[in-house]
């Protein structure tokens, strides 16, 4: 129930601060917060920084998630500066909780994102954008006894994104691809390598439809890399996101993110809220 | 009998072809339609505080007139739009791109006022998008 008082704060705050909040960019434009605490989709961080801020504004966001599927649940929490439309930072805490084992693991996620070129709506090419997140569990024992040969490690890749005006029958089309360069285990979870492994590069990819100013329908899919020999499958989700106005979004998804730790077919439901100062 | 079938086809096919070919300009009601629009539009940069300073030495009757030809032009209109170019237009007046996208906005609401669907919306956007280049900051 800590999630759902954080929800509520967050919320308050929203509403009580809303004539503060930056609202330099387009409804909907700078997309939600995804499970690392990027500004991104559900799962696959985007080229777009984080809250409504253009090049002379800056934007403070805060935002928790709820993943919950067969054998496990997730929960983060975190925020989100954007400095002028340049650079993100964003803090994340996740608890990854394991009810068969009686087992919670903690990970921090801080990162970065610098906007290297272009605007999702205006610019001729993509938006695009490089990041970093690292990582690090609170303790290790589990990734260590599993097999992983680090429990913190520093992921960075580069994202392309689009919103095409019109493009589908006369409704806004967006794309955003990412290539990641990891050793992460299930997000870090699991900790980061293992024997014989190392970082690799892996691709992400999300795609929406936006049926009204406010309504987004999409779908994503990240590659796992699996370094643990457990059989680490690739995810997938298919979302639905409603951004009533610039000051918070609401993210439902249905999740497949295939075996964890052994255990087949983690299939189920998230949730996420985003406040925009 | 199957002839009668093959025309009625071929009548429904264009029947659905041409009602999806009607220009931006027809389905926007035309002259009349975009002056409605225009009007809804200046009346929302009218009522609000951050755009309006921009117009305190524009003439409006001068702006309505030349944004219903550009409108009547980009949507395929019987128009051609011989005004100022938009960076004569706008150089001096150092637009941010915050106040660009409220602009934005406003035509956004102007277009719901007038009951404009939300695809109509959509492609109207994507003809101005590209102008942008050529209105802000300078």
């Amino acid at each position: 129930m800590n999630l759902l008082k954080v929800i509520i704060v967050l919320i308050t705050c929203v509403y009580s601060f809303h004539t503060l909040a930056a609202q330099g960019k387009l409804l909907a434009t700078p997309g939600v917060s995804q499970v690392e605490g990027s500004a991104g989709g559900g799962i696959v961080p985007w080229a777009q920084l984080a809250g409504y801020a253009s090049d002379d504004e800056f934007a403070v966001n805060g935002f928790c998630s709820r993943a919950d599927v067969t054998d496990y649940s997730l929960d983060v929490c975190g925020a989100q500066v954007n400095l002028f439309n340049r650079v993100e930072f964003s803090y994340a805490q996740q608890q990854f909780d394991v009810p068969a084992l009686d087992t919670q693991i903690e990970q921090s996620i801080t990162s970065a994102k610098v906007r290297v070129y272009g605007d999702i709506v205006y610019s001729q090419w993509p938006q695009l954008s490089v990041g970093v997140q690292h990582k690090s569990l609170e303790d290790g024992t589990v990734a260590t006894l599993l097999g992983a040969q680090d429990t913190s490690g520093t992921d960075i890749y580069l994202a392309a994104s689009k919103l095409h005006l019109g493009a589908i029958a006369g409704y806004n089309w967006f794309w955003n691809i990412t290539t990641r360069y990891s050793d992460a285990n299930q997000l870090g979870l699991l900790g980061f390598g293992g024997v014989d492994k190392n970082k690799e590069i892996l691709f992400e990819g999300s795609t929406a439809v936006f049926f009204s100013r406010e309504v987004a329908v999409g779908i994503e899919y990240r590659q796992k890399s699996n370094n643990l020999g457990l059989g680490e499958q690739d995810w997938q989700d298919l979302f639905i996101a409603w951004m009533p106005n610039k000051n918070v979004s609401v993210t439902a998804a249905w999740l497949d993110l295939g075996r964890i730790a052994g255990a087949e077919d983690q299939t189920g439901w998230y949730l996420s809220v985003t406040g925009y100062w | 009998m199957k002839n009668v079938l093959f025309l009625l086809f071929l009548f429904t096919l264009t029947a659905c072809t041409s009602a999806s070919k009607l220009s931006l300009y027809q389905q926007l009601d035309g002259q009349k339609g975009i002056e409605r629009l225009v009007d809804s539009f200046i009346n929302q940069i009218g009522n609000d505080d951050t755009i309006l300073p921009y117009f305190t030495h524009a003439n409006v009757a001068h702006f309505r007139a030349g944004f219903i030809t550009h409108l009547c032009s980009i949507t395929n209109g019987p128009c051609e739009y011989k005004g100022d170019n938009m960076v004569d237009i706008h150089t001096g007046m150092h637009i941010s791109e915050r106040d660009f996208n409220r602009v934005v906005d406003l035509l956004i609401n102007a277009m719901d006022e007038q009951h404009i669907s939300h695809s109509v919306q959509n492609q109207i956007l994507a003809k101005m998008a590209p102008l942008r280049a050529e209105i802000i900051n300078i």
